[in-house]
C-alpha cells in the first residue's frame, strides 16, 4: 500500500467517527435529518452492524451500497424500527431524529414509521382498490376525513408518485392488477400520501425493467426537493446518477461515507475503489 | 458422456412404467371409494326416500257427543281401525275449540296409521286378512293414498311413526349451532390472532399450541362428559337445552377454529404485514384492516367445516341429555331440546318397522344440510379467493 492510499484510508476512517461524510457536496442541503451514532446490532449471537456512524442530511438521497448480506437492509429498517418486529434482533447505539433517540422506550414506533415511510423490495400494495392503497394511511392517522379531502390527496399523492395519469380512470380496480412498475410507483405514491420526512427504499428498483427503474429514478430526483431519501441500491450507476450522498457498507461496518461524485471518480478506500469498479465479489 | 435418444429412452422405460403402476393403483383406489360413496347413497336414498311420502286415508268425520269425549266414535268403527290415532286424539279438542261442528259431518283426508303405510309400501305389517282386504278396497276407489309426507316435515317426534316429523330436531339444530358458533368462532378466532400475531415465541405458546393440536384429537364423547361436569353440574345451565349442548360442542370446535384461522393467518404472506407496518399501522391495526380481511375465506371455511363437524355429533349431546323425546316444535335456548343426529339415533332404536325409513329420511336430511354446509364453505372460499 503506498503512501498516498494509506493517507487516503485514515482520512476516510477519522471521518466515520464523525458520522459526517468525508467530503462534502457544497450544492446539497446540509440540515441534518437523521443522526447515527455507534450503532451496533445482532441478531441472535450473529454482529451485523459494527459501530455505525452516519449523518443523514434533509431533501437529500442517500445511497447504501456494498455486497450482499453487509448489512444494508438492516440498517435501513433500524431507521423506522422494523427490526423491532424480528424477535431476535438487540441493537445498541443512537439513532436521532429531531432531538429524540427513535429506540427510547418513550417513542412510539407507529409515530416513528408515520415520519419515516418505507418502500420495499418487492412491490407489495395492499390488495384493495388502487384509491384505498392511497387513502388508507391518512386516513388511519386523522390527516383527512371527507372524502372530497381524500381524493385530492389521492390525486396529489398520485400526481407526485407520476402515476396519476395511468390510473386516474381505474382507481377502483384493485392495485395488485397494476403492472411491478406502476405497482411500485403505488407503494410509493402510498407511502408519500402521510407527508412523512424520511423515505426508506430497500432497492426500490431490483425487481423492474430498465423503463420502470428509469421511471423511479426521475421520480426519486423530484421526491427529494420534498422528501429525504435514503435507498439501498445493487446498482452502481443508479447511484452515480440519483444518490448526493453515498455510504459503503462492507461485513456491516461503513467503510466510505462520501459525496457521491467523490466516491465514484475519487474513492478514498481501497475497498469501496475495488467494488464499485467492479473487482469486489 | 453422451447418450443418444435411444439409450436414453431405454432408461427411462422403467421409470415410465413405475409411474404408470402408480397411476392404476391410486385410481382403483379412488374408484374404490367412490364405489362405497354410490352404495351408501343409494342405500341411503332406497331406504330414505320412502319416508317423504305417507299413506293418507279419506274418511267420514260425524262431529257427535260421544267424539267429544273420545276421538274414535267420530269415524266408522271398521275404518278408525286405519287411521292414526293422531287424528283421532285431535278431534274432541276440534270440536272444543269451535263448538259449531258439534252435530255436523265432513269427508276429510286425514293420516293412515303406520301399519296401513307400510302394507301399501309393500313392507311387514300387523293388519289382519280382513283390514288388508278393506284397504285394497279403499284404495281401489282412490280413498287411500300414498301422498307427499308434509307431517315429516312439520312435526315433532311421536310416539306413532306415521307423524313422528323431524322439525323439532332441526330447529333444536340450529339452536344448538348458533350458540355454538356465538361461543366458538369469536373467542376461536381471536385466540388463533393472539397466538399468531402478537405472542412471542417461545416455550409457554409453543405448549399451549401443542395443547390445541391435542384438544382437537380427543374422543368427543370427553366434551360431553366436560359439559355435564362444568356446565350442567357446576353452573347449573338447564339440563338437555340447547345451551348447554351449543357450549359443549363449542368446546369441541373451539380447536379446529383455533388451527384453521391461525393456518389462514399464516397463509397471508409478510409483504402485506410489513406493508401495514410501513404506513405506521399499530399491530392491532394492521391485523384487523389487512390481515383478518385476507385470512377472511380461510376462517369462515374452517368454521363452517367445524361447525359441520359439531352438527353430526351425537355422543356428547347423549352425555348432556339431548336425546330427550321432543314433541312439540319450540324455538328456545333453555328449553329441552334434541338435535338432528340424536333424533336419528332414537329412531334408530325404535322397534316398529315404520321408524326404519324415518331412521333414513332422517338421516337424508342431515346429509342435505352438511352437504349444503360444505357447498357454502367451498363457494365462499371460491368466491373471496384473492391473489396478491
Ligand atoms: N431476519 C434475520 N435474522 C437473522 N439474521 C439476519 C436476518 N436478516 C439479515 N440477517 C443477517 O444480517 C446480515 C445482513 O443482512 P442484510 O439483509 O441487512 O444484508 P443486505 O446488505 O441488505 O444484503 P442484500 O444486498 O443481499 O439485500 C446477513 O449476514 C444476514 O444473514
Ligand atoms: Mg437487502
Amino acid at each position: 500500500m503506498n503512501m498516498q492510499v494509506a493517507e487516503r484510508e485514515s482520512n476516510a476512517m477519522s471521518s466515520q467517527q464523525s458520522g459526517q461524510p468525508v467530503t462534502r457536496n457544497d450544492s446539497a442541503n446540509h440540515e441534518l435529518s437523521i443522526r447515527v451514532r455507534d450503532l451496533n446490532l445482532w441478531y441472535g449471537q450473529n454482529q451485523a452492524l459494527k459501530n455505525i456512524s452516519l449523518d443523514i442530511f434533509q431533501k437529500n438521497v442517500t445511497a447504501l451500497i456494498g455486497p450482499s448480506g453487509c448489512g444494508k437492509s438492516t440498517f435501513l429498517r433500524c431507521l423506522n424500527r422494523m427490526n423491532d418486529l424480528i424477535p431476535s434482533v438487540r441493537t445498541e447505539g443512537l439513532v436521532e431524529m429531531d432531538g429524540r433517540d427513535v429506540n427510547d422506550a418513550r417513542m412510539d414506533e407507529v409515530a416513528l414509521r408515520r415520519r419515516v415511510g418505507m418502500v420495499f423490495q418487492k412491490p407489495n400494495p395492499f390488495p384493495k382498490s388502487i384509491f384505498e392503497n392511497v387513502a388508507y394511511a391518512p386516513r388511519m392517522h386523522d390527516l383527512v376525513s371527507r372524502k372530497a379531502e381524500q381524493e385530492e390527496l389521492v390525486e396529489q399523492a398520485l400526481r407526485d408518485a407520476g402515476l396519476w395519469n395511468e390510473v386516474k380512470d381505474k382507481l377502483h380496480q384493485p392495485g395488485t392488477s397494476l403492472s411491478g412498475g406502476q405497482q411500485q410507483r403505488l407503494c410509493i405514491a402510498r407511502a408519500i400520501a402521510v407527508k412523512p420526512d424520511v423515505i426508506l427504499m430497500d432497492e426500490p428498483t431490483s425487481a423492474l425493467d430498465p423503463i420502470s427503474t428509469a421511471t423511479i429514478e426521475d421520480l426519486m430526483d423530484k421526491l427529494k426537493k420534498q422528501f429525504t431519501i435514503v435507498t439501498v441500491t445493487h446498482n452502481m450507476q443508479q447511484a452515480a446518477r440519483v444518490a448526493d450522498y453515498t455510504a459503503f457498507f462492507h461485513l456491516g461496518e461503513v467503510i466510505e461515507y462520501n459525496d457521491t461524485k467523490t466516491m465514484f471518480s475519487n474513492p478514498h478506500t481501497k475497498k469501496a475503489e475495488d467494488y464499485i469498479t467492479g473487482r469486489y465479489g | 458422456m453422451n447418450h443418444s435418444f435411444d439409450e436414453i429412452s431405454a432408461q427411462l422405460k422403467k421409470r415410465h412404467r413405475k409411474s404408470a403402476r402408480l397411476k392404476w393403483i391410486s385410481m382403483g383406489a379412488l374408484g374404490l371409494a367412490g364405489l362405497f360413496l354410490v352404495l351408501f347413497f343409494s342405500d341411503m336414498l332406497n331406504k330414505g326416500l320412502p319416508a317423504f311420502q305417507q299413506a293418507y286415508i279419506q274418511v267420514e268425520v260425524d262431529y257427535n257427543e260421544d267424539a267429544t269425549r273420545m276421538g274414535r266414535a267420530a269415524m266408522d268403527r271398521e275404518i278408525s281401525s286405519l287411521v292414526s290415532r293422531s287424528f283421532e286424539r285431535l278431534i274432541p279438542g276440534m270440536i272444543r275449540d269451535n263448538p259449531d261442528l258439534l252435530g255436523t259431518s265432513e269427508q276429510r283426508w286425514v293420516l293412515a296409521n303406520s301399519q296401513v303405510d307400510q302394507y301399501l309400501k309393500g313392507h311387514r305389517n300387523k293388519l289382519s286378512e280382513e283390514e288388508r282386504a278393506r284397504v285394497d278396497e279403499l284404495a281401489e276407489s282412490g280413498q287411500v293414498e300414498l301422498k307427499f309426507n308434509t307431517t315429516f316435515f312439520t312435526n315433532g317426534d311421536s310416539k306413532m311413526a306415521e307423524s313422528a316429523g323431524i322439525l323439532a330436531a332441526v330447529v333444536g339444530t340450529v339452536m344448538t349451532m348458533l350458540v355454538t358458533l356465538a361461543i366458538a368462532f369469536p373467542i376461536g378466532v381471536m385466540t388463533a390472532v393472539y397466538l399468531e400475531e402478537f405472542a412471542p415465541d417461545n416455550r409457554l405458546t409453543q405448549l399451549i399450541e401443542i395443547n390445541i393440536n391435542n384438544l382437537a384429537a380427543i374422543p368427543s364423547i370427553l366434551f360431553g362428559l366436560l359439559g355435564l361436569a362444568i356446565f350442567i353440574n357446576f353452573f347449573g345451565v338447564p339440563r338437555s337445552s340447547p345451551l348447554v349442548g351449543g357450549m359443549t360442542l363449542a368446546l369441541m370446535t373451539l380447536p379446529v377454529i383455533i388451527i384453521a384461522t391461525r393456518t389462514a393467518l399464516r397463509s397471508v404472506p409478510d409483504s402485506i404485514r410489513h406493508a401495514a407496518f410501513g404506513v405506521g399501522c399499530s399491530r392491532w391495526q394492521a391485523v384487523r384492516d389487512h390481515v383478518l380481511p385476507l385470512a377472511m375465506p380461510g376462517i369462515m371455511t374452517g368454521s363452517i367445516i367445524g361447525l359441520a363437524q359439531a352438527m353430526g355429533e351425537t355422543a356428547p349431546l347423549i352425555i348432556v341429555g339431548m336425546v330427550a323425546f321432543i314433541p312439540d316444535v319450540g324455538i328456545s335456548f333453555t328449553n329441552a331440546a334434541t338435535v338432528m343426529p340424536a333424533q336419528v339415533f332414537t329412531w334408530a332404536g325404535e322397534p316398529e318397522r315404520a321408524f326404519v325409513e324415518k331412521t333414513a329420511g332422517g338421516i337424508l336430511v342431515l346429509l342435505s344440510i352438511l352437504i349444503a354446509l360444505n357447498a357454502t364453505a367451498v363457494v365462499l372460499r371460491k368466491k373471496f379467493e384473492r391473489r396478491w
